[in-house]
Protein backbone atom coordinates (compact mmCIF):
# COMPACT_ATOMS: atom_id res chain seq x y z
CA UNK A 1 0.00 0.00 0.00
CA UNK A 2 1.25 3.52 -0.91
CA UNK A 3 2.72 5.71 1.81
CA UNK A 4 -0.21 8.46 1.79
CA UNK A 5 1.95 11.03 3.46
CA UNK A 6 4.61 11.00 1.40
CA UNK A 7 2.61 11.10 -1.42
CA UNK A 8 1.62 14.54 -0.21
CA UNK A 9 5.45 15.74 -0.68
CA UNK A 10 4.93 15.09 -4.12
CA UNK A 11 1.92 18.04 -5.00
CA UNK A 12 4.62 21.55 -4.44
CA UNK A 13 0.62 23.41 -3.88
CA UNK A 14 0.00 21.62 -0.85
CA UNK A 15 2.57 23.38 1.26
CA UNK A 16 1.29 26.62 1.93
CA UNK A 17 -0.62 28.90 4.29
CA UNK A 18 -3.99 30.13 3.12
CA UNK A 19 -5.76 32.64 5.38
CA UNK A 20 -3.20 32.06 7.80
CA UNK A 21 -4.41 28.48 8.25
CA UNK A 22 -2.51 25.25 6.65
CA UNK A 23 -4.24 24.85 3.27
CA UNK A 24 -6.87 21.71 3.30
CA UNK A 25 -7.69 21.31 -0.59
CA UNK A 26 -10.90 19.38 -0.60
CA UNK A 27 -11.97 20.77 -4.39
CA UNK A 28 -10.67 17.98 -6.48
CA UNK A 29 -13.94 17.17 -8.17
CA UNK A 30 -13.13 20.25 -9.61
CA UNK A 31 -9.79 20.06 -10.43
CA UNK A 32 -6.79 18.26 -8.70
CA UNK A 33 -3.35 19.35 -7.79
CA UNK A 34 -0.42 18.24 -10.05
CA UNK A 35 2.57 15.70 -8.51
CA UNK A 36 6.75 17.48 -8.73
CA UNK A 37 7.00 14.95 -11.75
CA UNK A 38 4.27 16.00 -14.14
CA UNK A 39 5.07 19.50 -13.97
CA UNK A 40 9.05 18.33 -14.44
CA UNK A 41 7.70 16.11 -17.51
CA UNK A 42 5.70 19.52 -19.00
CA UNK A 43 8.50 21.85 -18.32
CA UNK A 44 11.18 19.06 -19.39
CA UNK A 45 9.49 19.06 -22.98
CA UNK A 46 9.53 22.62 -23.31
CA UNK A 47 13.15 22.90 -22.46
CA UNK A 48 14.48 20.13 -24.43
CA UNK A 49 11.55 18.90 -26.93
CA UNK A 50 9.52 21.49 -28.16
CA UNK A 51 8.84 21.52 -32.35
CA UNK A 52 5.32 20.51 -33.95
CA UNK A 53 3.86 17.27 -34.34
CA UNK A 54 3.64 15.13 -37.46
CA UNK A 55 5.09 16.64 -40.66
CA UNK A 56 8.15 17.67 -39.47
CA UNK A 57 11.33 15.85 -40.85
CA UNK A 58 13.96 17.50 -38.59
CA UNK A 59 15.53 16.02 -34.85
CA UNK A 60 12.96 17.91 -32.68
CA UNK A 61 9.65 17.49 -34.02
CA UNK A 62 10.31 13.89 -34.93
CA UNK A 63 10.90 13.55 -30.76
CA UNK A 64 8.18 15.65 -30.02
CA UNK A 65 6.09 13.47 -32.53
CA UNK A 66 7.10 10.36 -30.34
CA UNK A 67 6.69 11.86 -27.45
CA UNK A 68 2.78 12.57 -28.40
CA UNK A 69 2.01 9.60 -29.70
CA UNK A 70 4.01 7.87 -26.60
CA UNK A 71 1.06 9.60 -24.77
CA UNK A 72 -1.58 8.61 -26.49
CA UNK A 73 -0.46 4.94 -26.56
CA UNK A 74 -0.11 5.07 -22.58
CA UNK A 75 -3.44 6.69 -22.41
CA UNK A 76 -4.46 3.56 -24.16
CA UNK A 77 -2.90 1.54 -21.73
CA UNK A 78 -4.87 3.72 -18.85
CA UNK A 79 -7.94 3.10 -19.91
CA UNK A 80 -7.07 -0.84 -21.78
CA UNK A 81 -8.44 0.51 -25.19
CA UNK A 82 -7.79 -2.22 -28.30
CA UNK A 83 -5.64 0.40 -29.86
CA UNK A 84 -3.93 3.96 -29.47
CA UNK A 85 -6.14 4.64 -32.58
CA UNK A 86 -9.04 4.47 -30.67
CA UNK A 87 -7.29 7.91 -28.50
CA UNK A 88 -8.84 11.03 -29.71
CA UNK A 89 -7.06 14.02 -27.84
CA UNK A 90 -9.18 16.85 -27.14
CA UNK A 91 -9.49 19.98 -24.57
CA UNK A 92 -11.09 18.12 -22.01
CA UNK A 93 -14.45 16.03 -21.29
CA UNK A 94 -16.82 18.90 -22.41
CA UNK A 95 -14.87 18.38 -25.91
CA UNK A 96 -14.64 15.18 -26.28
CA UNK A 97 -18.60 14.73 -25.27
CA UNK A 98 -19.18 18.11 -27.59
CA UNK A 99 -17.56 15.98 -30.68
CA UNK A 100 -19.33 12.24 -29.86
CA UNK A 101 -22.42 14.23 -29.96
CA UNK A 102 -21.44 16.79 -33.34
CA UNK A 103 -19.79 13.80 -35.15
CA UNK A 104 -21.24 11.01 -34.37
CA UNK A 105 -24.89 12.43 -33.58
CA UNK A 106 -25.31 14.27 -36.23
CA UNK A 107 -23.67 11.31 -38.76
CA UNK A 108 -26.31 9.16 -36.81
CA UNK A 109 -29.46 10.72 -35.39
CA UNK A 110 -32.81 11.85 -37.06
CA UNK A 111 -35.87 13.60 -36.37
CA UNK A 112 -37.40 11.14 -34.04
CA UNK A 113 -34.49 9.43 -32.37
CA UNK A 114 -34.19 9.39 -28.87
CA UNK A 115 -31.31 10.07 -26.88
CA UNK A 116 -31.11 8.56 -23.26
CA UNK A 117 -29.71 10.48 -20.47
CA UNK A 118 -29.60 10.66 -16.62
CA UNK A 119 -31.20 13.12 -14.39
CA UNK A 120 -27.28 13.62 -12.87
CA UNK A 121 -25.51 14.35 -15.46
CA UNK A 122 -23.13 17.25 -15.58
CA UNK A 123 -24.35 20.13 -17.69
CA UNK A 124 -21.40 18.76 -20.40
CA UNK A 125 -23.50 15.70 -20.95
CA UNK A 126 -26.47 17.58 -20.95
CA UNK A 127 -26.36 20.65 -22.99
CA UNK A 128 -24.17 19.25 -26.36
CA UNK A 129 -27.05 16.57 -26.40
CA UNK A 130 -29.71 19.46 -26.58
CA UNK A 131 -27.73 20.98 -29.33
CA UNK A 132 -28.43 17.99 -31.31
CA UNK A 133 -31.52 17.13 -30.62
CA UNK A 134 -32.96 21.35 -31.36
CA UNK A 135 -30.17 20.70 -34.90
CA UNK A 136 -31.79 16.82 -35.54
CA UNK A 137 -35.18 16.76 -34.08
CA UNK A 138 -34.47 14.18 -31.57
CA UNK A 139 -35.34 13.98 -28.42
CA UNK A 140 -34.10 13.68 -25.01
CA UNK A 141 -35.43 11.28 -22.46
CA UNK A 142 -34.13 11.00 -18.83
CA UNK A 143 -33.22 7.72 -16.47
CA UNK A 144 -34.54 9.56 -13.12
CA UNK A 145 -32.30 9.60 -9.53
CA UNK A 146 -34.10 7.90 -6.97
CA UNK A 147 -33.85 11.09 -4.76
CA UNK A 148 -31.82 11.92 -1.75
CA UNK A 149 -29.67 8.79 -1.95
CA UNK A 150 -28.76 9.58 -5.48
CA UNK A 151 -29.04 6.56 -7.28
CA UNK A 152 -30.34 5.68 -10.60
CA UNK A 153 -33.68 4.06 -11.04
CA UNK A 154 -32.08 0.70 -13.09
CA UNK A 155 -35.88 -0.97 -12.48
CA UNK A 156 -37.09 2.16 -15.34
CA UNK A 157 -33.92 1.22 -17.85
CA UNK A 158 -35.44 -1.54 -19.83
CA UNK A 159 -38.55 0.01 -20.53
CA UNK A 160 -36.77 3.92 -21.64
CA UNK A 161 -34.34 1.95 -23.89
CA UNK A 162 -37.41 1.87 -26.61
CA UNK A 163 -36.30 1.36 -30.53
CA UNK A 164 -36.54 4.84 -30.83
CA UNK A 165 -33.45 5.18 -28.39
CA UNK A 166 -30.11 5.55 -30.48
CA UNK A 167 -27.56 6.83 -27.77
CA UNK A 168 -27.71 6.78 -24.09
CA UNK A 169 -24.63 9.22 -22.35
CA UNK A 170 -24.42 8.94 -18.71
CA UNK A 171 -22.02 9.35 -15.87
CA UNK A 172 -19.61 7.30 -14.45
CA UNK A 173 -19.61 8.83 -11.00
CA UNK A 174 -21.55 12.23 -10.37
CA UNK A 175 -19.76 14.91 -9.35
CA UNK A 176 -22.70 16.28 -7.43
CA UNK A 177 -23.95 13.13 -5.61
CA UNK A 178 -20.66 11.24 -5.67
CA UNK A 179 -22.74 7.81 -6.81
CA UNK A 180 -20.36 5.33 -8.85
CA UNK A 181 -22.66 4.14 -11.59
CA UNK A 182 -23.06 0.34 -12.79
CA UNK A 183 -21.30 1.08 -16.14
CA UNK A 184 -20.83 -2.26 -17.28
CA UNK A 185 -24.75 -3.17 -16.41
CA UNK A 186 -26.13 0.01 -18.13
CA UNK A 187 -23.38 -1.00 -21.12
CA UNK A 188 -24.62 -4.37 -21.80
CA UNK A 189 -28.29 -3.51 -21.29
CA UNK A 190 -28.07 -0.42 -23.85
CA UNK A 191 -25.89 -2.80 -25.70
CA UNK A 192 -28.86 -5.69 -25.84
CA UNK A 193 -31.09 -3.06 -27.17
CA UNK A 194 -28.82 -1.95 -30.09
CA UNK A 195 -28.07 1.90 -28.03
CA UNK A 196 -24.65 3.13 -28.31
CA UNK A 197 -23.07 4.36 -25.06
CA UNK A 198 -21.20 7.21 -23.74
CA UNK A 199 -19.58 7.27 -20.78
CA UNK A 200 -18.54 10.62 -18.92
CA UNK A 201 -15.90 9.66 -16.88
CA UNK A 202 -14.50 12.83 -15.71
CA UNK A 203 -14.90 12.04 -12.08
CA UNK A 204 -13.83 8.55 -11.98
CA UNK A 205 -10.80 7.49 -14.82
CA UNK A 206 -8.25 9.33 -12.04
CA UNK A 207 -9.70 7.81 -8.90
CA UNK A 208 -10.38 3.71 -10.10
CA UNK A 209 -9.65 1.47 -12.54
CA UNK A 210 -10.96 1.89 -15.44
CA UNK A 211 -11.09 -0.90 -18.63
CA UNK A 212 -12.93 0.22 -21.25
CA UNK A 213 -13.32 -3.35 -22.88
CA UNK A 214 -14.56 -4.43 -20.38
CA UNK A 215 -16.85 -2.14 -19.11
CA UNK A 216 -17.87 -2.46 -22.81
CA UNK A 217 -18.61 1.62 -24.00
CA UNK A 218 -19.03 2.65 -27.03
CA UNK A 219 -17.41 5.96 -25.90
CA UNK A 220 -15.84 7.41 -22.92
CA UNK A 221 -14.64 11.07 -22.39
CA UNK A 222 -12.71 12.24 -19.56
CA UNK A 223 -10.62 15.35 -18.12
CA UNK A 224 -6.24 15.33 -18.05
CA UNK A 225 -7.15 18.36 -14.98
CA UNK A 226 -8.85 16.03 -13.01
CA UNK A 227 -6.36 13.28 -12.95
CA UNK A 228 -3.37 15.44 -11.75
CA UNK A 229 -2.25 16.72 -15.62
CA UNK A 230 -2.75 19.86 -16.85
CA UNK A 231 -5.63 22.05 -17.79
CA UNK A 232 -6.50 22.10 -21.67
CA UNK A 233 -5.86 18.39 -22.07
CA UNK A 234 -8.62 15.61 -22.27
CA UNK A 235 -9.32 12.18 -24.34
CA UNK A 236 -12.26 11.07 -25.98
CA UNK A 237 -12.23 7.41 -26.43
CA UNK A 238 -14.17 5.42 -28.90
CA UNK A 239 -14.42 1.69 -30.11
CA UNK A 240 -12.66 1.86 -33.79
CA UNK A 241 -15.27 0.73 -35.87
CA UNK A 242 -17.49 4.01 -34.87
CA UNK A 243 -14.67 6.38 -35.18
CA UNK A 244 -14.03 5.07 -38.53
CA UNK A 245 -17.11 5.58 -39.88
CA UNK A 246 -17.51 9.48 -38.19
CA UNK A 247 -17.30 12.69 -40.45
CA UNK A 248 -14.69 15.20 -39.21
CA UNK A 249 -16.25 17.66 -36.68
CA UNK A 250 -13.80 20.27 -37.39
CA UNK A 251 -11.46 21.01 -40.65
CA UNK A 252 -8.00 21.71 -40.63
CA UNK A 253 -4.17 21.06 -40.71
CA UNK A 254 -3.32 17.66 -39.27
CA UNK A 255 -6.29 16.05 -40.47
CA UNK A 256 -6.79 15.56 -44.07
CA UNK A 257 -5.33 12.73 -46.26
CA UNK A 258 -5.49 15.19 -49.74
CA UNK A 259 -7.17 18.70 -50.27
CA UNK A 260 -7.80 20.24 -53.65
CA UNK A 261 -9.87 23.55 -54.19
CA UNK A 262 -13.64 22.26 -53.80
CA UNK A 263 -12.81 19.23 -51.85
CA UNK A 264 -10.80 16.95 -49.46
CA UNK A 265 -10.22 13.58 -47.62
CA UNK A 266 -9.78 12.86 -44.31
CA UNK A 267 -7.37 10.42 -42.45
CA UNK A 268 -8.33 7.93 -40.39
CA UNK A 269 -8.81 7.96 -36.60
CA UNK A 270 -7.30 9.52 -34.69
CA UNK A 271 -5.83 12.19 -36.84
CA UNK A 272 -9.63 12.51 -38.19
CA UNK A 273 -10.34 14.59 -34.79
CA UNK A 274 -7.72 16.23 -34.17
CA UNK A 275 -7.66 19.36 -36.63
CA UNK A 276 -4.96 22.13 -35.85
CA UNK A 277 -1.44 21.92 -34.01
CA UNK A 278 -2.74 19.61 -31.35
CA UNK A 279 -1.68 20.14 -27.64
CA UNK A 280 0.85 18.40 -27.48
CA UNK A 281 3.10 19.27 -24.86
CA UNK A 282 0.34 19.19 -21.95
CA UNK A 283 -0.72 15.27 -23.76
CA UNK A 284 2.89 14.13 -22.73
CA UNK A 285 2.27 15.65 -18.94
CA UNK A 286 -0.99 13.52 -19.15
CA UNK A 287 1.19 10.95 -20.15
CA UNK A 288 3.03 11.42 -17.29
CA UNK A 289 0.44 11.27 -14.77
CA UNK A 290 -0.91 8.18 -16.22
CA UNK A 291 2.49 6.83 -14.94
CA UNK A 292 2.11 8.39 -11.48
CA UNK A 293 -1.37 7.25 -11.04
CA UNK A 294 -0.25 3.80 -12.11
CA UNK A 295 2.67 3.13 -9.88
CA UNK A 296 0.50 4.14 -6.61
CA UNK A 297 -2.74 1.77 -8.28
CA UNK A 298 -5.87 3.36 -8.87
CA UNK A 299 -7.56 0.47 -6.72
CA UNK A 300 -5.52 2.24 -3.73
CA UNK A 301 -6.42 5.41 -4.44
CA UNK A 302 -10.14 4.12 -5.42
CA UNK A 303 -9.35 2.81 -1.44
CA UNK A 304 -8.10 5.62 -0.24
CA UNK A 305 -10.79 8.87 -1.58
CA UNK A 306 -13.73 6.25 -0.79
CA UNK A 307 -12.59 5.81 2.62
CA UNK A 308 -12.36 9.56 2.95
CA UNK A 309 -15.47 9.84 1.70
CA UNK A 310 -17.14 7.42 4.01
CA UNK A 311 -15.58 8.67 7.23
CA UNK A 312 -16.83 12.87 6.12
CA UNK A 313 -19.93 10.89 5.51
CA UNK A 314 -20.45 9.65 8.69
CA UNK A 315 -18.93 12.50 10.84
CA UNK A 316 -21.00 14.89 8.66
CA UNK A 317 -23.96 13.11 9.32
CA UNK A 318 -23.58 13.73 12.73
CA UNK A 319 -24.03 17.12 12.71
CA UNK A 320 -27.28 19.15 13.29
CA UNK A 321 -29.45 19.92 10.20
CA UNK A 322 -27.41 18.51 7.62
CA UNK A 323 -28.75 16.94 4.49
CA UNK A 324 -26.35 14.87 2.43
CA UNK A 325 -26.66 13.78 -0.59
CA UNK A 326 -25.35 11.13 -2.54
CA UNK A 327 -25.46 6.57 -1.71
CA UNK A 328 -24.50 5.72 2.39
CA UNK A 329 -22.52 2.98 1.31
CA UNK A 330 -20.04 1.18 -0.74
CA UNK A 331 -21.57 2.67 -4.22
CA UNK A 332 -19.55 5.88 -3.04
CA UNK A 333 -16.53 8.16 -4.81
CA UNK A 334 -14.84 10.16 -3.05
CA UNK A 335 -16.79 13.14 -2.62
CA UNK A 336 -19.87 14.42 -0.37
CA UNK A 337 -22.24 16.90 -1.05
CA UNK A 338 -24.37 18.39 1.60
CA UNK A 339 -26.33 21.24 2.93
CA UNK A 340 -27.00 22.82 6.38
CA UNK A 341 -30.25 23.77 6.65
CA UNK A 342 -29.77 27.30 8.04
CA UNK A 343 -26.65 28.48 5.73
CA UNK A 344 -26.55 28.86 2.50
CA UNK A 345 -23.45 26.41 0.81
CA UNK A 346 -21.72 29.71 -0.45
CA UNK A 347 -21.74 30.68 3.05
CA UNK A 348 -20.37 27.73 4.03
CA UNK A 349 -17.58 28.19 1.49
CA UNK A 350 -16.70 31.42 2.51
CA UNK A 351 -16.22 30.51 6.26
CA UNK A 352 -14.41 27.25 5.25
CA UNK A 353 -12.02 29.29 3.16
CA UNK A 354 -11.14 31.74 6.25
CA UNK A 355 -10.04 28.16 7.61
CA UNK A 356 -7.76 27.64 4.74
CA UNK A 357 -10.42 24.58 3.51
CA UNK A 358 -11.35 24.88 0.06
CA UNK A 359 -14.84 23.76 -1.00
CA UNK A 360 -17.00 24.13 -3.79
CA UNK A 361 -20.89 25.61 -3.56
CA UNK A 362 -23.14 25.64 -5.85
CA UNK A 363 -25.39 24.19 -8.27
CA UNK A 364 -22.11 22.20 -9.23
CA UNK A 365 -23.41 22.12 -13.19
CA UNK A 366 -26.49 20.13 -12.40
CA UNK A 367 -29.31 22.73 -12.16
CA UNK A 368 -32.47 20.31 -13.32
CA UNK A 369 -30.81 17.60 -10.69
CA UNK A 370 -31.00 20.65 -7.80
CA UNK A 371 -34.10 21.71 -8.82
CA UNK A 372 -35.47 18.48 -8.85
CA UNK A 373 -34.23 17.73 -5.13
CA UNK A 374 -35.57 21.21 -4.19
CA UNK A 375 -32.34 22.27 -3.13
CA UNK A 376 -30.81 25.61 -4.56
CA UNK A 377 -26.89 24.57 -4.18
CA UNK A 378 -24.97 22.33 -1.99
CA UNK A 379 -20.94 22.56 -0.63
CA UNK A 380 -19.35 19.45 -1.65
CA UNK A 381 -16.12 17.87 -0.32
CA UNK A 382 -14.19 16.19 -2.68
CA UNK A 383 -11.07 14.43 -1.95
CA UNK A 384 -7.80 12.67 -3.73
CA UNK A 385 -4.95 10.42 -2.89
CA UNK A 386 -3.07 13.31 -0.79
CA UNK A 387 -5.94 14.12 1.44
CA UNK A 388 -6.04 12.57 4.96
CA UNK A 389 -8.19 11.52 7.71
CA UNK A 390 -7.03 15.14 9.73
CA UNK A 391 -8.28 17.18 7.42
CA UNK A 392 -11.45 15.54 7.23
CA UNK A 393 -11.98 16.06 11.35
CA UNK A 394 -10.54 20.06 10.17
CA UNK A 395 -13.56 20.11 7.42
CA UNK A 396 -15.95 18.81 11.02
CA UNK A 397 -14.58 21.58 12.85
CA UNK A 398 -15.27 23.92 10.63
CA UNK A 399 -18.80 23.04 10.02
CA UNK A 400 -19.59 22.82 13.63
CA UNK A 401 -17.99 26.77 14.17
CA UNK A 402 -20.12 27.79 11.06
CA UNK A 403 -23.51 26.50 12.62
CA UNK A 404 -22.40 28.08 16.09
CA UNK A 405 -21.96 31.29 14.18
CA UNK A 406 -25.28 31.08 12.12
CA UNK A 407 -27.59 29.40 14.64
CA UNK B 1 -13.48 33.55 13.56
CA UNK B 2 -11.37 35.77 11.72
CA UNK B 3 -12.19 39.50 11.81
CA UNK B 4 -12.90 39.94 8.32
CA UNK B 5 -15.34 37.50 9.14
CA UNK B 6 -17.12 38.98 11.34
CA UNK B 7 -16.46 42.31 9.23
CA UNK B 8 -18.68 40.60 6.16
CA UNK B 9 -21.43 39.15 8.46
CA UNK B 10 -22.51 42.07 10.92
CA UNK B 11 -25.15 41.16 12.92
CA UNK B 12 -27.31 43.31 10.99
CA UNK B 13 -26.91 41.07 7.70
CA UNK B 14 -27.20 38.02 9.98
CA UNK B 15 -30.62 39.46 11.40
CA UNK B 16 -31.93 40.35 8.29
CA UNK B 17 -31.35 36.67 6.99
CA UNK B 18 -32.83 34.88 9.55
CA UNK B 19 -35.99 37.29 9.25
CA UNK B 20 -36.21 39.10 6.03
CA UNK B 21 -38.44 41.75 5.38
CA UNK B 22 -41.01 42.09 3.05
CA UNK B 23 -40.46 38.86 1.33
CA UNK B 24 -43.03 36.95 -0.87
CA UNK B 25 -44.60 38.49 -3.87
CA UNK B 26 -46.38 41.73 -3.73
CA UNK B 27 -50.21 41.03 -4.63
CA UNK B 28 -50.20 44.21 -5.69
CA UNK B 29 -46.96 44.83 -7.87
CA UNK B 30 -47.06 46.86 -11.30
CA UNK B 31 -43.74 46.15 -12.10
CA UNK B 32 -41.26 42.98 -11.46
CA UNK B 33 -37.85 42.06 -12.73
CA UNK B 34 -35.91 38.62 -11.71
CA UNK B 35 -32.04 38.72 -11.38
CA UNK B 36 -30.05 36.00 -11.30
CA UNK B 37 -26.43 34.87 -10.88
CA UNK B 38 -25.71 32.21 -13.38
CA UNK B 39 -22.44 30.98 -11.86
CA UNK B 40 -23.86 30.16 -8.38
CA UNK B 41 -27.35 30.05 -8.95
CA UNK B 42 -28.46 32.63 -6.90
CA UNK B 43 -31.95 34.12 -7.64
CA UNK B 44 -33.82 37.22 -6.84
CA UNK B 45 -37.35 38.63 -8.08
CA UNK B 46 -38.32 42.49 -6.73
CA UNK B 47 -41.86 43.49 -7.40
CA UNK B 48 -42.92 47.17 -6.81
CA UNK B 49 -45.92 49.12 -6.56
CA UNK B 50 -45.07 52.51 -8.68
CA UNK B 51 -47.16 55.13 -7.85
CA UNK B 52 -46.40 57.89 -10.36
CA UNK B 53 -42.47 58.14 -9.66
CA UNK B 54 -42.62 56.69 -6.18
CA UNK B 55 -42.17 53.05 -4.97
CA UNK B 56 -45.27 52.54 -2.77
CA UNK B 57 -44.44 49.08 -1.88
CA UNK B 58 -41.75 46.93 -2.49
CA UNK B 59 -41.18 42.84 -2.23
CA UNK B 60 -38.54 40.23 -2.98
CA UNK B 61 -38.19 36.86 -3.02
CA UNK B 62 -35.87 33.96 -3.95
CA UNK B 63 -33.07 32.13 -2.94
CA UNK B 64 -29.58 32.51 -2.30
CA UNK B 65 -26.66 33.15 0.52
CA UNK B 66 -26.77 35.25 3.64
CA UNK B 67 -25.11 37.94 1.40
CA UNK B 68 -27.74 37.93 -0.92
CA UNK B 69 -30.80 37.26 1.05
CA UNK B 70 -30.21 39.85 3.84
CA UNK B 71 -28.79 42.64 0.88
CA UNK B 72 -32.08 42.27 -0.97
CA UNK B 73 -34.44 42.36 2.48
CA UNK B 74 -32.26 45.65 3.48
CA UNK B 75 -33.00 47.21 -0.11
CA UNK B 76 -36.82 46.75 0.41
CA UNK B 77 -36.39 48.47 3.46
CA UNK B 78 -34.84 51.71 2.13
CA UNK B 79 -36.52 51.87 -1.28
CA UNK B 80 -39.78 52.10 0.06
CA UNK B 81 -41.18 55.44 -0.70
CA UNK B 82 -38.40 56.59 -2.45
CA UNK B 83 -38.78 58.05 -6.65
CA UNK B 84 -36.52 56.04 -9.58
CA UNK B 85 -33.94 58.92 -9.16
CA UNK B 86 -33.97 58.69 -5.28
CA UNK B 87 -33.32 54.49 -5.29
CA UNK B 88 -30.66 55.09 -8.58
CA UNK B 89 -28.62 57.76 -6.44
CA UNK B 90 -29.05 55.22 -3.58
CA UNK B 91 -27.75 51.65 -5.06
CA UNK B 92 -24.86 53.83 -6.08
CA UNK B 93 -24.07 54.80 -3.06
CA UNK B 94 -24.85 50.81 -1.95
CA UNK B 95 -21.66 49.93 -5.07
CA UNK B 96 -19.72 52.23 -3.43
CA UNK B 97 -19.60 50.94 0.24
CA UNK B 98 -19.51 47.29 -1.04
CA UNK B 99 -16.65 47.96 -3.63
CA UNK B 100 -14.63 50.79 -1.50
CA UNK B 101 -15.58 48.93 2.04
CA UNK B 102 -15.84 53.19 2.91
CA UNK B 103 -19.46 54.15 4.11
CA UNK B 104 -20.35 57.57 4.82
CA UNK B 105 -21.82 57.78 8.06
CA UNK B 106 -25.29 58.95 7.67
CA UNK B 107 -26.26 56.25 5.54
CA UNK B 108 -27.46 53.88 7.80
CA UNK B 109 -27.58 50.20 7.66
CA UNK B 110 -26.36 49.75 4.52
CA UNK B 111 -23.11 50.49 5.92
CA UNK B 112 -23.24 46.99 7.00
CA UNK B 113 -22.25 45.70 4.03
CA UNK B 114 -19.09 47.72 3.99
CA UNK B 115 -17.36 44.32 4.91
CA UNK B 116 -18.17 42.62 1.35
CA UNK B 117 -15.29 44.68 -0.56
CA UNK B 118 -12.80 42.20 1.22
CA UNK B 119 -14.35 39.44 -0.44
CA UNK B 120 -14.54 40.39 -4.25
CA UNK B 121 -16.63 37.52 -5.06
CA UNK B 122 -19.28 38.23 -2.99
CA UNK B 123 -19.79 41.36 -4.71
CA UNK B 124 -22.22 40.26 -7.06
CA UNK B 125 -23.94 38.49 -4.35
CA UNK B 126 -25.15 41.90 -2.22
CA UNK B 127 -25.91 43.66 -5.88
CA UNK B 128 -28.22 40.96 -7.29
CA UNK B 129 -31.18 42.19 -5.51
CA UNK B 130 -30.47 45.70 -6.36
CA UNK B 131 -30.04 44.76 -9.94
CA UNK B 132 -33.62 43.05 -10.11
CA UNK B 133 -34.88 46.62 -9.07
CA UNK B 134 -33.72 48.90 -10.77
CA UNK B 135 -34.42 46.50 -13.90
CA UNK B 136 -38.20 46.96 -12.29
CA UNK B 137 -38.04 50.87 -12.05
CA UNK B 138 -37.07 50.91 -15.75
CA UNK B 139 -39.88 48.71 -16.55
CA UNK B 140 -36.92 46.10 -18.25
CA UNK B 141 -38.75 42.68 -18.68
CA UNK B 142 -34.93 41.68 -19.27
CA UNK B 143 -33.84 39.45 -16.53
CA UNK B 144 -31.01 41.11 -14.34
CA UNK B 145 -27.77 39.20 -14.32
CA UNK B 146 -24.47 39.77 -12.52
CA UNK B 147 -22.84 38.37 -15.31
CA UNK B 148 -23.90 41.57 -17.53
CA UNK B 149 -22.85 44.03 -14.65
CA UNK B 150 -19.30 44.69 -13.30
CA UNK B 151 -19.27 45.16 -10.13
Amino acid sequence: MPSWNSVRADFPTLHQLVNGKPLVYLDNAATTQKPQAVIDVLSRFYECDNANVHRGLHALSMRATDAYEGARARVARFVNAAAPEEIIFTRGTTESLNLVAASWGGANLKAGDVILLTEMEHHSNLVPWQLLAARTGAKLRYLPVTGDDGRLDLSQLDELLTAEVKVFAFTHLSNTLGTINPVAELCARAKRAGVVTVVDAAQSVGHLPIDVQALGCDFLAFSGHKMAAPTGIGVLYGRRVLLDAMPPWQGGGGMIAHVDFFESRWKPSPERFEAGTPNFGDAVALGAACDYLDALGRDQIRRHDGRLAQLAYEKLGALPGIRLLGPPDGERGGLVSFALRDVHAHDVVTFADRDGIALRGGHHCNQPLMKKLGLTGTARASFYLYNTEEEVDLLVGSLLGIQKFFG
Amino acid sequence: MSADLTELYQQVILDHNRRPRNRGRLPTANRVAHGDNPSCGDQCSVYLRLEGDRIADISFDGSGCAISQASSSLMTTQLKGKSAAEAESLYREFHAIVTTGNAPEEISDLAAFAGVHAFPARIKCATLGWHAALNALKGDAVPATTESHTD
